[in-house]
């Protein structure tokens, strides 16, 4: 299988340069952590892995199984296994969970296979309650319109469900844990821990030491002003806890502070 | 400023007016009359009056404000009749297929030729008409006569007035007293050709304690030219009545349709009417519902989709005349290329028409940067316990709903397609017909095409 492997990147906003040169390697099969201080440019990594049309790259690649996925489609990433559980999911009235699943279910497949003719409906449903199941969700979630009126809570174990069902290789969590209480942060970590596994590389992109002690991070890494200040072992993260960032600020100098 | 259904006839504008934006049809047009039923004639030659007075509707009338006609050659039209017109195409099977239900209990179909009419025996026997208007004048006059001019008046409009002078083509549908018709009724009007202008009326009349579900629908193919249709719609519904009726348009995209229905509600009477418009060129339609008896109920469940350069303008009305009476409209529309929509609504409240509950609600979605939706709610409210609320949306798929679904590797159309039948979701809620929403389903397909 294959590394997630980020050279270089460059990305502005607005016409505002965000990323900053930022070079970061997923493993495969490994969960990787990366924290930071609001503004450093978390969020605009996770879009831009994705596809997001307002991310503006400008220089750099990412390689993920030998293609440089910011020439492909998102929905091109997707297929090629790669998931982003966004940090505000986006409400799409009308159309049900089960439905939504149904054809990202069906896009999957036939991008495997052109032939595939989808489906059947009595197979996804028993597929969908098993993963509904696993992750302790009522049925109904499934009838619902998909993160219409949801609570916070209830969007991010949506988000962990269409991960559980898409089975990505490659998933970046975008502060999946925030705002979450202790149950539902149980039942995200649980969903991630699930798919852990030689074939799952994940990216967890947190704020808080918290979700890191249901998800055991294999490495940590650490981001400022648009660039990966510092990798390390799970110790990093309690040092982080204690400490906060601003050693972290001292031993990268005025520039990064500035 | 109440709404009043008479118009001012205006002064002629003869100046400056091309020959062809006359309609070159003759009092020698006007359906013959059989002798019993003199009210008929008398009802026709009337209405020919005033289509004479009345001057096709200009855009400085406040109706037809965002409706233009001077692209529609008039005087090309001739009314369907003769050799011609019976050598023209069958309607397709599908359209004969029953949208509701497994089968239905009677079928009408008008075509540019003769009328088809069949109806089951045990309908029949139970005392239910229902024919076309033709057969109605000779063997059921009295209840034609009870049903013709009661909700629509041919001094509504140019329009109104046309079909009723020269309407051929119609339906009458009479469900007596205390008669629960299981089956569903289905009628067709398929109007092939150009340069033809089909003028219909359906009539409508469900008695005291009556049920019954009556699906409509107007169709034709595709043509190069002008087709117009103007029709007349009239829905009585008894004390304690219920009417459940189907309305689609999927005339072709040449087509210029324009109508006028009001719906009449008694005592407790309900209403659930559903109303699909996809196909024409240009459509003007006025729908009404009147509420004038105590506890009366109606709903009114709008869906279209328009695209090339389609153009529709629905007119509507809820009115409620007497105390507790309610009613729910909602009108969903989605607007490809370069095509355009208007809804006008309006709820009416009469003095006295206390603890009425009126709602109303148009909701657009543009599809594209050069179409347009134009969306104007109202109310006039002269009680003073009512609740009425309305809205008005115009919107579009955003960029951000699009990425959602991109990331989870739905293709772009595809994706289009979800949020689109997403939109129209609570519209289907409201149609308890799957074969109907099957339709629009099918519609939504073909028009993001």
């Amino acid at each position: 299988m294959s590394d997630l492997v980020i050279r270089d990147l460059r990305v502005n906003v607005a016409d505002k340069e965000i990323l900053k040169g930022l070079t970061l390697t997923v493993e495969q099969g490994k969960v990787h952590a990366l924290m930071g201080p609001n503004g450093s440019g978390k969020s605009t990594l996770a879009y831009t892995l994705m596809g997001h049309p307002n991310y503006e790259v400008t220089g750099g690649e990412v390689i993920f199984k030998d293609q440089n996925i910011l020439e492909l489609e998102p929905d091109q990433r997707s297929h090629l296994g790669v998931f982003l559980a966004f940090q505000y999911p986006v409400a799409i009235p009308g159309v049900s969970v089960a439905n939504f699943l149904r054809s990202a279910v069906n896009a999957h497949r036939k991008a495997a296979d052109p032939e595939y003719k989808g489906i059947p409906i009595p197979e996804f449903r028993t597929l969908l309650k098993e993963k509904m199941d696993k992750l302790k969700m009522d049925h109904s979630f499934a009838g619902r319109y998909l993160n219409d009126g949801f609570s916070g809570g209830e969007k991010k174990r949506a988000e962990i469900l269409q991960m559980a069902t898409l089975m990505p290789n490659m998933a970046i969590l975008d502060e999946t844990d925030s705002g979450l209480d202790i149950d539902a942060l149980r039942n995200v970590a649980e969903g991630v821990e699930a798919l852990r596994g030689p074939d799952f590389g994940a990216l967890i992109i947190t704020h808080y030491q918290r979700i890191l002690n249901y998800v055991k991070p294999d490495v940590i890494h650490i981001m400022l002003d648009g660039r990966i200040a510092e990798t390390g072992g799970p110790d990093l993260a309690l040092k982080l806890e204690e400490h906060g960032y601003d050693w972290i600020r001292e031993k990268h100098g005025e520039a990064a502070a500035a | 400023m109440t709404d009043s259904p008479k118009r001012v006839v205006k002064r002629s504008t003869s100046a400056g007016q091309s020959t062809s934006r006359d309609f070159a049809f003759t009092a020698e047009m006007i359906p013959n009359g059989v002798a019993e039923a003199a009210f008929l004639h008398e009802y026709r030659q009337n209405a020919w009056e005033h289509f004479q007075k009345l001057d096709v509707p200009q855009t400085s009338e406040e109706a037809w404000r965002r409706t233009d006609l001077r692209g529609l050659k008039a005087g090309s039209f001739s009314l369907p009749a003769g050799k011609a017109a019976a050598q023209l195409p069958q309607p397709p099977e599908r359209l004969l297929k029953p949208l509701v239900g497994e089968g239905h209990g009677g079928q009408i179909v008008m075509g540019p030729g003769e009328t088809q009419v069949t109806l089951s025996e045990a309908i029949a026997k139970q005392g239910v008409v229902f024919t076309d208007i033709a057969t109605a004048a000779k063997q059921h006059p009295e209840l034609l006569q009870k049903a013709l001019g009661r909700a629509v008046k041919p001094d509504e409009g140019k329009f109104a007035a046309m079909a009723a002078a020269l309407a051929a083509r119609g339906v009458l549908l009479y469900v007596p007293k205390g008669v629960q018709v299981q089956e569903p009724l289905h009628s067709v009007l398929w109007g092939p050709g150009t340069d033809l202008a089909y003028l219909s009326h359906l009539l409508v009349w469900v008695e005291d304690g009556a049920s019954v579900t009556y699906v409509h629908e107007a169709a034709s193919p595709a043509e190069n030219g002008q087709t117009m249709h103007s029709g007349i719609v009239e829905l009585y519904v008894g004390n304690g009545a219920e009417l459940r009726f189907v309305e689609l348009q999927s005339w072709g995209e040449h087509v210029w349709n324009f109508s006028h229905e009001r719906a009449v509600l008694q005592k407790d009477a309900r209403l659930d009417w559903i109303f699909g418009a996809l196909g024409s060129k240009l459509t003007k339609n006025f729908s009404e519902m009147n509420l004038e008896g105590e506890g009366g109920s109606a709903r009114m469940s709008g869906f279209y989709f328009t695209d090339g350069e389609q153009h529709l303008d629905h007119d509507t009305q809820q009115n409620h005349m007497a105390a507790h009476t309610t009613s729910d409209l909602l009108f969903k529309g989605a607007l490809e290329e370069q095509s355009r929509s208007v809804w006008q609504g309006m709820i009416y409240v009469a003095p006295g028409a206390q603890q009425t509950d009126g709602y109303q609600a148009n909701r657009n979605l543009v599809l594209s940067q050069t179409a347009r939706a134009d969306s104007i709610p109202g109310l006039e409210i002269l009680a003073d316990d009512v609740r009425c609320t309305h809205g008005a949306t115009v919107g579009k798929i955003s960029d951000e709903e699009l990425f959602y679904l991109l990331s989870r590797g739905i293709a772009r159309e595809e994706a289009r397609r979800l949020i689109v039948e997403g939109f129209f979701d609570p519209i289907m809620q409201r149609i308890p017909f799957e074969g109907v929403r099957d339709r629009f389903q099918q519609a939504i397909v073909d028009k993001l095409k």
